[in-house]
């Protein structure tokens, strides 16, 4: 199947790939994956005192689409507040890389990602 | 359910492939082209149908995952199309580590040794899934069969595994 440019040159150069110390109290961690392809990403976001996501990094294991869909967000989230990322939907995830429709499953993984990362976040507050 | 019933096994999750490979052949046989080659052009394309009906059900029943997938989806519980994702911390920690442990075989000094011992967690992990599905998936509450559809869920890592474990071997045999 034919990649788009965009999921093409997220491919060859990836944003923002590799891993915060999920110990440290400002990062939050989301994982997630997807049974119909085995593909399981990392989404981590370094957060600060006032919820902006300052820095963002991810690790994912799955085809071109997976891995462009986790570049992008990462690109996406940096600099907005949490609720401004938890607003981030699949669908434009799939608009900007030009996903054909057996791959939307990889876009919905990105999405999953963001709002696990923020429930993390959340759930580490308030302990 | 039809594909049990068309080889005439028993429903249940664990099957005898030895018997369902017996029951496919002999049903073919019942169906093969050269025995309808002088009849009528309709009974020629019923014929066609039930072979290709019988294919159909050998897919699914022989392969592990779709059985018991096809299994729940008769129960209702149809996971076969859908597209959540799976949130299990836990789960999904030791994957990415799986994951992360494969990765570097490539470049291990003894990359033979480390697939074999990949090999044995990977059929560590199915047989505990394997047991945990047959234990879940013949029940007929909701709750069992929610909880049976979940652990098919990780088993589809688990094959995924596999497959990439099967790459790996591959590109070390192609060097």
């Amino acid at each position: 199947m034919a990649y788009s440019d965009k999921v093409l040159d997220h491919v060859e150069n990836p944003r923002n790939v590799g891993a915060f110390d999920k110990n440290d109290p400002s990062v939050a961690t989301g994982m997630v994956g997807a049974p119909a392809c085995g593909d399981v990403m990392k989404l981590q976001l370094k957060i600060s005192d006032d919820g902006i996501i300052e820095d963002a990094k991810f690790k994912t294991y799955g085809c071109g689409s997976a891995i462009a869909s986790s570049s992008l967000v990462t690109e996406w989230v940096k600099g907005k507040t949490i609720n401004e990322a938890a607003e981030i939907k699949n669908t434009d995830i799939t608009a900007e890389l030009e996903l054909p429709p057996v791959k939307i499953h990889c876009s919905i993984l990105a999405e999953d990602a963001i709002k696990a990362a923020i429930t993390d976040y959340k759930s580490k507050r308030n302990k | 359910m039809k594909y049990f019933e068309l080889f005439s096994l028993p429903i249940n999750f664990n099957i005898d492939l030895a018997l369902l490979n017996q029951a496919y052949l002999r049903l073919q046989k019942t169906v093969h082209p050269d025995k309808f080659a002088h009849k009528s052009s309709k009974e020629q394309l019923l014929a066609v149908q039930k072979s290709a009906e019988i294919n159909d059900a050998l897919h699914v029943l022989k392969h592990p995952l779709k059985r018991a997938e096809y299994i729940l989806a008769e129960r209702g519980v149809d996971i076969r199309a859908e597209q959540q994702t799976l949130q299990d911390p836990m789960f999904l920690m030791q994957q990415m580590e799986l994951r992360e442990e494969l990765e570097d075989i490539s470049s291990a000094s003894d990359p033979e040794d480390e697939i074999e011992a990949f090999e044995k967690k990977i059929q560590m992990l199915e047989k505990d899934f394997h047991q945990q599905l047959t234990a879940l998936i013949d029940q007929t509450e909701l709750v069992q069969l929610e909880r049976a559809a979940d652990v098919v869920r990780k088993l589809k890592f688990i094959y995924k595994l596999r497959d990439e474990l099967e790459r790996v071997e591959d590109s070390l045999l192609d060097d």
